[in-house]
């Protein structure tokens, strides 16, 4: 899909979108919301060597929109992203129950190809993780597996996602010098710019915050609402006011502890605009940890 | 008040000189470690020197020819012993040809595909592998794989009789003793402490690089060779090293197998000699110049396979060094 079908694409309004998916009613006709949800998941549960650490999740996240995960530490919410890429195949004994729908298809389905939903689903990891090599070969390293060989063509795309990440003044002249010696926000944003190089659909960023400075913070913040246009983005953050702040909807998860006390279960406790959600939510538990009282 | 708390605080020189009794045992612990560091080097130096001594009347007469001539013929006195030289460079040679691509495999199949049941099950074969006696390697390539390989080599010989280079290179085999059988056997023999090494590092390849390779598309393949190869790359060589080390020592397996003939042809099938597999088999009964070669031999091992591990290291720091930019 290009930016230009996204901009054409209708505005979601609050009207014909059901917010709150949590609690969608039986006789709320799902197929009106296809064309604009890019993920749907229909009673999504995570299960890790057969334990269940996340269960019934019924969440719609839509185009060109950026939707905050938040929850305390335990809640699946991180787990919940990584079903939206297939990353949770890599960990072993990781399964997952119910449907994760994305534009309409199972992502689950034998038939889909976990490589090609990555190539289209892009991810930015808690901490940055770029490779040993320089600037230059850590952008095109998507592209390159995607199949891109002209050196020409990846010069381009190099200088297209470096200014799209808004690092390319910062390093234009030093695209050969290796990515480890960057500062650790700038690691990030090149990450979010090799992200991004892959022309991906979507961006998952999980806490992609949690390890930087309050100023490399708001530059990556910054990033987010200018790629807001052109990507529909969902973000993992334990940071409240970062949801409060960059996003348009916010997903609130929760944890149950078993009677035992040893087991955590993270569900989804609702999903809302995002002033609904911190201004009047309509889960009490929603209210209690938006107002620092739990968690 | 004031003026008390800028008074300097007292302390004497023997406060802060602590208790002489309580650090006694980290000094003892330290000097001990040091000795045990320094002994490996003394012991080193001492088996240099000592051999190099005992040998030295073959070297002195036989000058540099020792090591650049070919005529082996101890019953006459003469001790050149470049062919025994290449036999072991070429055993070494199939060895690493056939152990290093198996063990590389081995390793990725337990670090990255293998589910963790089977995964287990393999390094405790490998381990077992490891264990098994070199002369019961031995035996069983001279009893049972020498016959049907020399079935297999004058087969492979009698196929590529008309092409140039390869009708020199697998040429015919009289007994299925051979450089290829004696390599074969010695990779064998060092698959199992190349994957153990080679596991050891791919483990520490960070998972946070190759969970960002596969976010972004790679297959796992592409994932190995862009993250876990170039991160591998020293301690691989730094196991193949080993495993080399080990293969151009191996004595009893490939004084079994290699046929005790020195010769230098290209033909891979054909009879050899290696150099550990000579000293085992004659140091007994030689006497005199003889004895004093065969020494010699052991020094030129020992010089030999310190020059490539010095080697080889010197690459995999130049590699480092260029790694990082491209």
């Amino acid at each position: 899909m290009t930016t230009n079908e996204r901009a054409d694409a209708p505005a979601v309004t609050t009207a014909t979108a059901p917010i709150g998916a949590a609690r969608l009613q039986p006789n709320e006709e799902i197929p009106t919301v296809v064309t604009e949800a890019v993920f749907e998941t229909r009673d999504l549960s995570v299960l890790y060597s057969g334990f269940r650490a996340v269960r019934d999740v019924n969440l719609t996240i839509r185009r060109g929109e950026i939707t905050a995960f938040i929850g305390s530490s335990g809640c699946g919410k991180s787990t919940v992203l990584r079903c939206l890429n297939r990353m949770n195949d890599l960990i072993e004994g990781a399964s997952v129950e119910g449907e994760v729908r994305y534009r309409g298809v199972d992502l689950y389905d034998p038939a889909v190809n976990p490589v090609e939903v990555r190539r289209r689903i892009g991810m930015v990891f808690q901490r940055p993780n770029p490779f040993p090599k320089s600037i230059w070969h850590n952008i095109a390293y998507g592209p390159r597996v995607a199949g891109v060989k002209k050196k020409s063509e990846l010069d381009d795309i190099v200088e297209r996602s470096l200014r799209r990440a808004a690092l390319w003044d910062e390093v234009k002249d030093r695209l050969d010098a290796s990515a480890m010696g960057m500062s650790g926000g700038q690691q990030q944003r090149l990450c979010i710019a090799r992200a991004i190089a892959s022309e991906p659909e979507v961006l998952l960023m999980d806490e992609p915050c949690s390890a930087l400075d309050p100023i490399a913070t708001a530059r990556v913040e910054d990033l987010m609402r200018e790629l807001r246009d052109d990507y529909t983005i969902v973000i993992v953050t334990h940071n409240m006011q970062q949801a409060a702040r960059a996003s348009d909807m916010t997903a609130f998860f929760g944890v149950e502890v078993n009677p035992n006390g040893d087991r955590r279960t993270g569900m989804l406790v609702e999903c809302d605009t995002t002033a609904t959600i911190f201004s009047n939510p309509s889960d009490e538990r929603t209210e209690n940890y938006i107002t620092g009282r739990v968690g | 008040m004031t003026d008390l708390s800028l008074r300097p605080a007292a302390v004497t020189i023997d406060d802060l000189a602590g208790d002489r009794n309580a650090t006694r045992p980290d000094t003892l612990f330290s000097n001990g470690a040091k000795v045990a560091g320094y002994l490996v080097l003394v012991i080193l130096a001492a088996i240099a020197v000592s051999t190099t001594t005992k040998a030295w009347p073959a070297f002195r007469s036989e000058g540099v020819g020792f090591f650049l001539s070919d005529n082996w013929v101890p019953s006459q006195g003469h001790f050149g012993a470049r062919a025994i030289i290449y036999g072991t460079l070429v055993v070494s040679a199939i060895a690493l040809v056939v152990a290093v691509p198996l063990s590389i495999g081995i390793a990725l199949f337990i670090t990255e595909l293998a589910p963790r049941r089977i995964r287990s099950s393999i390094t405790t074969v490998m381990d077992v592998l490891a264990s098994v006696p070199s002369v019961v390697f031995g035996l069983w390539g001279f009893l049972i794989l020498r016959p049907d390989l020399k079935d297999f080599y004058n087969g492979v010989a009698d196929a590529v009789s008309g092409i140039p280079v390869l009708r020199s290179v697998f040429g015919e085999s009289l007994s299925g003793q051979s450089f290829m059988t004696a390599g074969l056997i010695v990779g064998l023999m060092i698959v199992p402490i190349i994957t153990s090494i080679v596991r050891e590092v791919f483990q520490t390849v960070p998972i946070n690089e190759k969970h960002g390779a596969l976010a972004l598309g790679s297959t796992r393949w592409e994932m190995i060779r862009g993250v876990v190869f170039p991160h591998s790359t020293g301690g691989v060589v730094g196991a193949v090293m080993l495993g080399l080390g080990r293969a151009m020592g191996e004595t009893i397996a490939v004084a079994l197998v290699i046929g005790a003939s020195p010769q230098i042809t290209a033909n891979l099938f054909g009879q050899g000699e290696a150099m550990p597999s000579v000293i085992a088999r004659n140091l007994n009964e030689a006497s005199g110049n003889y004895r004093a070669a065969l020494i010699g031999l052991g020094v030129g091992l020992f010089a030999l396979t310190i020059l490539i591990n010095i080697s080889a290291r010197l690459l995999v720091k130049r590699a480092n060094a260029t790694k990082g930019a491209r």
